[in-house]
């Protein structure tokens, strides 16, 4: 069995309101020197047997067309168990 | 890392810089050397270069644009007009109300969610610059086909963009359009029209008065929104590293902006504020020189004071950051303290970034150096002008000529029953609601009328009753075929839709999509929109109280359809007394009001037959008048009791419309005077139909003779759940699933 971890994240220069907004709660809740919170997506994806290299370049694919918008997102694909 | 400083700027004259690059053409680089008599600095040469662009300087649409000034009609409702944020109009009581549309094609076009969803807070933050508490949106969309591929990524994004940010901010959207025509397939529309309300007291206009006042920046902090351009400069000014690339795409924080409106109406109704501008295109770079010029006329900001999101920006980039959820404001020293402590108190970030001077010049700092010295008129208001050349395309003729008469006509009861059927299913004409009900409609209580109603109509004072109706149309079709006309049938039906709901039409906005200003044949189409736009509103006695001109939508070198959508706003003294599109009582007379003519010369009917050629409808904005007397006379009176449009699809159409909205039946019987499917799906102008108790006839008779207007009984209202047209006839369940499948079955999945 394969396990593909997708990781989704805002682009750095763009924008985060809920980021931002659970910064502003962490402070709210008594954590003080939070400089930042950027919150994002994790997709844990399993496999029958193992990750050929069609099926890799597949899920490349969709991972920038399904699990994430590239204009305004950037995603990595890390290889858990081959 | 350099800055480059205007005496840099001196010492250097013979460094090249990327103004092509930026958009600028050499005439215009060179205008800039002749007014700075040096050449500009890199901040400089960004400020020029976005205040000039089409987008904020109007350079190709000025000269045409000037005929709304010229052709105004006599009005006093009109408190302030175009050249402000948004035009401003007088509806009685001490109320005052500010409407605009935008358009964001682009940006949406690109990102769909978020193109949506900023143009709602820009247009947002337009009204609320006016001084206005925002009140409705609405949005007028346009897609390629409803099967298109693209439109499944374009539509669901926009409409989740519009929803998401609308509804987060509290604000009803009360109606616009959903239509779809392959020109708009690689270049779809999105424009949003805000409407606010205010005393009159509480206008308030951009302007930086008062010398040693003070330049306020606030709101949402500042990063790399919108400036994909200028990283041509920040990578001349910047290491390697510092140049990465900037992304373009704006991202709205609805959450923000609802702190901004609030805090901005406090900080204004407490008198702390001078001048108020919104930061929308060319960001800072628009705000600063647009308040000074309109001002004393001088200015000095130090620009390192600006709280930013991302410290890495260049000074390029900060004056051309598009971020948004931003407003400046010009408060007076004294006021300063309870200014910001105001800020602090809706926890919106607020610093002072300047102050105003009597130098005549807009000086910007950055860390002690100076970057900027430039006379702020000819950045914001002395841009390029130009004569575009327009001439009518040799194509046009051969496109009137080539009518709708060589189509296959339906003229059997069984084939104008499935030509009925199939314009009700089609894409421009079924249900939207799919759309709509993922906004919210209600929020803030006071929505008396939304989709799928003729206008959208909102209670703004909640004593009286008093309040405003709005709507917006453009069938893109007639702009093609005659813009003139065609610009003319927009104004038209949206002053008939705001008629029909009983409100008196005041004022107009507009939002004129063309493709190219550089094509001959479209500059001639949007002269002649504009022309006919403004003869029009000059005798229907209502104003053009502001709008936007969006140029370049276009797939390739193919143009979208000419699209100038028209936005009307009306009041009605007590909204309790409205005119519904329905009608509900059994044994109530139907009538149809205007002539029907055989015109289907770019009909939705023709469209469904794959044809555009021929003329458009008519235009006879004299009977328009007088339709529009009667309806507003007859809701009044209490003689009308429901009242509908006439228009796309035509009389069976909108009986259609009737019935479903209803939910019980007619029986109507065609006028044995007119064709049947003439009278069931011309598309003449000047028409509607109403729905008036038996007994009320003679009144009816007497309404229309006062304003010879054409009345016509055309059928009585049922229990039944079916709508007949004597020979032919249709259940309503029937209707009900083809004119309400079509969209959520193409886009389901």
């Amino acid at each position: 069995m394969a396990r593909v971890i997708v990781d989704v994240m805002l682009k750095p220069e763009i924008l985060d309101p809920q980021g931002r907004a659970v910064q502003g709660a962490l402070g709210r809740l008594g954590l003080e020197g939070v400089t930042s919170v950027r919150q994002g997506k994790h997709f844990v994806i399993e496999l029958d047997g193992d990750l050929d290299s069609d099926r890799a370049a597949a899920l490349d694919r969709l991972a920038g067309e399904l699990l994430s918008n590239p204009v305004i997102e950037d995603f990595t694909l890390t290889v858990v168990d081959a | 890392m350099t800055i480059d400083t205007v005496d840099r700027a001196e010492s250097s004259p013979d460094v090249s810089q990327p103004y092509a690059d930026l958009g600028l053409k050499d005439d215009e680089y060179a205008r800039i050397h002749e007014i700075l008599g040096r050449r500009p600095t890199s901040s400089e040469l960004a400020m020029y270069s976005v205040m000039w662009s089409e987008h904020c300087s109007y350079k190709s649409s000025k000269v045409h644009l000037r005929l709304f000034g010229e052709k105004k009609p006599e009005t006093d409702a009109l408190l302030v007009g175009i050249g402000e944020n948004a035009g401003v109009v007088d509806i009685g009581d001490g109320w005052a109300v500010t409407f605009k549309v935008e358009s964001h094609n682009h940006p949406s076009y690109v990102e769909p969610y978020q193109g949506a969803a900023t143009g709602i807070g820009g247009i947002v933050r337009d009204i609320l610059s006016m001084g206005a508490r925002p009140i409705a949106v609405m949005d007028p969309l346009r897609f390629g086909p409803l099967d298109a591929p693209d439109t499944a990524r374009v539509l669901p994004g926009v409409v989740a963009g519009i929803g998401g940010y609308g509804n987060c901010l509290g604000l009803p959207n009360i109606g616009g359009e959903v239509i779809f025509d392959p020109s708009y397939a690689g270049n779809p529309l999105v424009n949003a029209l805000c409407v606010g309300a205010m005393r009159h007291e509480d206008i308030h206009l951009a302007s930086a008065k008062g010398v040693g006042n003070l330049v306020v920046l606030y709101g949402a902090r500042t990063g790399g929104d919108g400036i994909g351009g200028v990283s041509v400069l920040a990578s001349e000014t910047f290491d390697a590293e510092g140049s990465a690339k900037r992304p373009s795409v704006q991202v709205g924080d609805p959450f923000m902006e609802k702190l901004l409106i609030e805090a901005t109406l406090e900080v204004l109704h407490a008198g702390l504020v001078e001048g108020i501008q919104d930061l929308g295109g060319a960001g800072i770079s628009c705000a600063t020189s647009e308040l000074a010029s309109n001002g004393e006329g001088g200015m000095h900001v130090w620009l390192d004071r600006v709280l930013l999101r991302d410290p890495t920006l260049s000074p390029e980039e900060i004056l051309m950051s598009e971020s948004q959820e931003r407003m400046c404001a010009i408060v007076r020293p004294d006021r300063i303290n309870d200014f910001l402590a105001r800020c602090a108190k809706w926890e919106v970030e607020a610093v002072v970034i300047g102050e105003v001077t009597d130098s005549g010049r807009l000086t910007i700092d950055w860390h002690g150096e100076r970057i900027v010295d430039v006379p702020p008129r000819t950045v914001a208001h002395e841009g390029p002008v130009y004569q575009r050349p327009f001439a009518r395309p040799s194509s046009q003729d051969a496109l009137q000529a080539d009518g709708p008469g060589r189509l296959a006509r339906p003229s059997t009861p069984e084939e104008i029953r499935a030509a009925v059927l199939a314009l009700v299913g089609s894409a421009n004409l079924a249900s939207k609601s799919w759309v709509t009900s993922q906004y919210d409609r209600y929020v803030l209580g006071n929505t008396v009328l939304a989709q799928p109603e003729d206008s959208g109509m909102v209670r703004v004072d909640e004593v009286t009753g008093r309040g405003v109706a709005v709507s917006t149309d453009c069938n893109g079709r007639f702009a093609k075929l005659d813009p003139y006309a065609g610009a003319q049938l927009a104004l038209a039906e949206s002053y008939r839709n705001v008629s029909v709901t009983g409100a008196t039409p005041l004022a107009v906005t507009n939002c004129l999509n063309f493709g190219s200003p550089e094509d001959p044949g479209v500059m001639w189409q949007f002269a002649e929109a504009v022309r006919g736009l403004a003869d029009g509103c000059l005798e229907l006695g209502i104003p053009v109280t502001g709008g936007n001109v969006s140029f370049y939508n276009q797939t390739g070198d193919v143009a979208i359809l000419p699209t100038p959508v028209v936005g009307v706003l009306g009041v009605i003294d007590d909204v309790t007394r409205r005119t519904p599109m329905s009608w509900r009582n059994a044994g109530d007379s139907i009538y149809l009001l205007g002539d029907t003519r055989d015109e289907f010369g770019g009909s939705e009917w023709a469209h469904l037959q794959g044809h555009l050629g021929g003329v458009p409808p008519r235009v006879d904005l004299g009977q328009e008048r007088a339709l529009s007397r009667v309806l507003v006379d007859g809701s009044q009176s209490g003689v009308i009791r429901a009242a509908h449009d006439v228009s796309d699809g035509g009389v069976a159409q909108a009986l259609v419309e009737m019935a479903l909205r209803s939910g019980t039946g007619a029986d109507v019987s065609i006028p044995e005077s007119i064709e049947p499917f003439v009278f069931c799906c011309s598309e003449s102008a000047a028409r509607a139909i109403i729905v008036i108790r038996p007994d009320q006839e003679s009144a009816l008779l007497a309404l229309c003779n006062d304003s010879a207007v054409p009345v016509m009984r055309i059928g009585t209202v049922t229990t039944d759940a079916h709508l007949t047209f004597g020979s032919f006839g249709f259940p309503l369940d029937e209707l009900r699933r083809v004119h309400e499948s079509p969209i959520p079955a193409a886009l389901a999945g």
